[in-house]
């Protein structure tokens, strides 16, 4: 249930975006808005039965919305005010004092400060080397289409199986990793890649650039084709250089994609739970937990429910906030009319 | 036109709905309780695989014969899954009628919320033959719960690593542990393997060494007081301290799980990369299904008992185990609370016993045990002074988890023996 509200997060901020993104186009233009709503209002009984007929066919949509996501939170509210085993009824009601559990517990403000590692460490390694292999890719090749596909495996597989994968690659000693490097001369750390306390959370954010480079790529791809190819034309006639061309053209018109990916990219590192849960449990010493991680563990090995939903809260609040504020700060311009932006522009040269 | 095909689809639609919702309800009724009058007992447990698996199908097979108009349901299931699965049936109150209890807080939580029946009386008979074992499983003077299993933790080693090392007998007190593990190391062989990614593995030393520092009296204190004043739990800490500076444990043991896998904690004995490891009495069976012929260490399986420590207040001998017990959930028939019986019987038990599913805790059954490690281990269990629970399962969930986390940080260096007892003290705080 707890996991349950830590994915909603995604879906609601989501959905804020695009809500934001949807009324800005829906709202009319000044000049047309007259005329609409003098059609609205003679067409008022049909407009009352298409109300019905999109009630009617969204109301399942709603009603799994509510079930599956608006209950769950409001159940999590409800558990965090609660001491609770996982049993019985809800009876030892605590006020905020699970709350105040989370927040002055060393190891979940330690787990926000990974999370909030993660998230830098994912766009400042995945941006640049993302954008570069997109570029690379964007050139008329032979094997154009396999590199593409080669590069986007890792984000096929699933990440529980990814996980399994480099928990076995990693192993100290034994494992392939290890081999090669004792294979060259190179000791690896004693206690392992995973072991080592001050060690762990770079190796789990390497596997995680290594699993999401890929969606980086394939979207980075997706936004150049985007890109006219008569500005390319018109630069190279003016004999501007295939570095200027990427500098000037390409990645400014990259703007909106890269900064809807740094917002995918940073709802992930924020619930990142599954392949933390694989490769280190959290461990070792707690050097690798996330939210996520502390309220799964917190509720199911340790039975303090009350404890995990309130972090669920917390995890949920801060994904909002982070959430809200990249769509108010980062997103926006992406969305505003076409005046504004020329305006903006203008302004800049 | 239009509004016709609108209709048809609702109305496929509503059929399906209904279709779905009569799948439910079909799906939890029991279509045999409104014929006759058949009981239904739902019996939960974690045998899943083998022999075992088709000997508790016969056991349920034999006591439906012997009682008419009983049907047991029977659901085996991985341990883990179990646990999961039941969980969540404490949390929607629908419990299976007979489920595995590993006692301590957990059984008590489980009391306390009115889920499981006190079996004190109706099977008197029963706790009469097994005695003091059934005390893991008692909560004010009454007993919840009919042990079926019951084992100690010990070293579990390789005799041939020892033998190669120069180790001639199994350490018996807390130096010969030490020095043990210099031999090995200057042999080239990794002395211990522990499973501290999994975090209990690591802390069972630390119970260990309470168990040898703390008083029977002292312990027996903070499991019903929840205290933890006494001096010897900071001892037990030190003790662990000593052993880590030893550097005794499988690199990377940081990050190493206790069972899944031959790099595992259990693996690396199970393929003889390392020479001991503290564990429990599923070893053996563990490692079996670790190595590639089934054998584990075959031959080489040796077991000791955890050594001794000077000065500690505790009885040498005291053994710190866990143990599975048959719980009856509190709405269940009458005839669950016979099949729980049933299954502690000399007659069930001593099939258990032949098959290695466990330690039989029916004294009747014992000689019935075939794996001769296993069979010592049962000697050194029922000469023990007393029996201490796992102290995450006795203490609960919450201060055990509280008290593991500490003891990984313990392991990892960043944390010291002052530490473990004040965490679990906080957590033992909250729970009063």
């Amino acid at each position: 249930m707890i996991l349950a509200v830590a994915q909603e997060v995604s879906y609601v901020s989501n959905s804020v975006g695009n809500d934001t993104a949807s009324e800005q186009l829906r709202q009319p233009r000044p000049d047309k808005v007259q005329s609409q709503q003098a059609v609205g209002r003679r067409r008022k009984p049909a407009d009352k039965r298409k109300t019905l007929e999109i009630l009617f066919f969204i109301s399942p949509a709603l009603i799994l919305i509510a079930v599956f996501m608006l209950l769950p939170i409001i159940q999590a509210i409800r558990f965090s005010v609660y001491n609770w085993k996982g049993f019985g009824p809800l009876v030892d009601f605590v006020g905020l004092k699970n709350y105040a559990r989370v927040l002055q517990n060393e190891v979940f403000t330690d787990a926000m400060i990974h999370n909030l590692i993660i998230i830098g460490g994912s766009i400042a390694l995945q941006l640049p080397i993302g954008l570069g292999i997109a570029l690379l890719l964007n050139r008329k090749m032979k094997i154009q289409s396999l590199l593409r596909t080669i590069i986007f495996v890792p984000y096929v597989l699933s990440e529980v199986i990814a996980g399994v994968i480099w928990f076995q690659l990693l192993q100290p000693q034994y494992g392939v990793v290890d081999t090669i490097m004792s294979k060259l001369g190179i000791q690896g750390p004693a206690q392992g890649w995973l072991g080592t306390p001050e060690l762990a959370l770079w190796t789990v954010l390497a596997v995680l650039t290594w699993k999401y480079l890929g969606l980086a790529v394939i979207l980075f791809l997706a936004g150049l084709q985007g890109v006219p190819s008569e500005l390319y034309e018109a630069a190279e006639i003016d004999g501007a250089s295939w570095w200027q061309i990427q500098r000037k053209i390409t990645i400014p018109l990259l703007g909106p994609t890269l900064r809807t990916w740094g917002f995918l990219s940073m709802i992930g590192s924020l619930q990142l739970f599954d392949m933390v849960w694989i490769l280190t449990g959290g461990g070792p010493a707690n050097s690798t937990t996330t939210m996520a991680s502390f309220l799964v563990s917190e509720g199911t090995k340790r039975q303090n429910f009350g404890v995990a939903a309130a972090a669920s809260v917390v995890l949920f609040i801060v994904a909002l906030i982070l959430a809200i504020s990249y769509q108010q700060f980062v997103l926006k311009r992406d969305s505003q009319p076409d005046e504004d932006r020329t305006k903006s522009k203008k302004v800049k040269v | 036109m239009i509004s016709k095909s609108r209709t048809a689809k609702f109305f496929a639609l509503a059929a399906t709905g209904s279709l779905l919702f009569s799948g439910c309800a079909s799906g939890s009724e029991n279509p045999e309780a409104s014929g006759d009058k058949t009981t239904t007992i739902t019996w939960w447990h974690n045998s899943n695989n083998g022999e075992g698996k088709a000997y508790y199908e016969k056991v349920a097979k034999d006591f439906e014969a012997a009682h008419k108009g009983v049907d047991i349901e029977v659901h085996a299931m991985q341990h883990e899954d179990m646990l999961t699965k039941l969980d969540a049936a404490f949390q929607s109150g629908d419990t299976p009628d007979v489920y595995m209890e590993r006692g301590g807080g957990e059984l008590a939580a489980h009391v306390a919320a009115g889920l499981t029946k006190d079996l004190s009386d109706s099977a008197s008979d029963e706790l009469k033959f097994l005695g003091d074992t059934a005390g893991g499983w008692q909560i004010d003077g009454k007993t919840y719960a009919l042990p079926y299993s019951l084992g100690a933790a010990g070293f579990w080693y390789n005799k041939a690593l020892f033998k190669k090392a120069g180790v001639e007998k199994a350490p018996e007190t807390w130096q010969d542990l030490l020095d043990a593990s210099d031999k090995l190391k200057k042999a080239g062989i990794t002395p211990i393997s522990v499973g501290a990614g999994d975090k209990w593995p690591a802390a069972h030393y630390w119970y260990y060494a309470a168990v040898r520092e703390c008083a029977e009296q002292t312990l027996s204190n903070a499991v019903s007081n929840l205290d933890f004043s006494d001096q010897c739990f900071v001892k037990a800490g030190d003790d662990v301290t000593q052993l880590i500076d030893a550097e005794p444990f499988n690199p990377g043991f940081l990050s190493t799980p206790a069972q899944s896998g031959p790099t595992s904690a259990s693996g690396l004995l199970a393929t003889g990369k390392v020479a001991m490891e503290l564990a429990g009495h599923w070893e053996p069976g563990v490692m079996q299904g670790l190595t590639e012929d089934g054998k584990g260490l075959g031959e080489d399986t040796g077991w000791f008992s955890f050594p001794a420590i000077e000065g500690g207040q505790g009885d040498p001998k005291a053994q710190l185990g866990g143990g599975d017990a048959w719980a009856v959930a509190q709405n269940a028939p009458d005839e669950a609370v016979e099949f729980a019986k049933y299954m502690v019987s000399e007659k069930v038990q001593r099939g258990f016993a032949e098959l290695d599913m466990g330690l039989p805790a029916n004294p009747e059954a014992k000689d019935a045990v075939a794996d001769p490690a296993l069979a010592s281990m049962l000697d050194v269990r029922d000469k023990a002074p007393y029996f201490q629970l796992y102290f995450d399962t006795a203490f609960g969930a919450s201060v055990g988890g509280a008290m593991n986390d500490q003891i990984a940080l313990l392991f990892a260096g960043k944390s010291e023996a002052q530490k473990i007892v004040d965490a679990s003290q906080d957590a033992a705080d909250l729970e009063k």
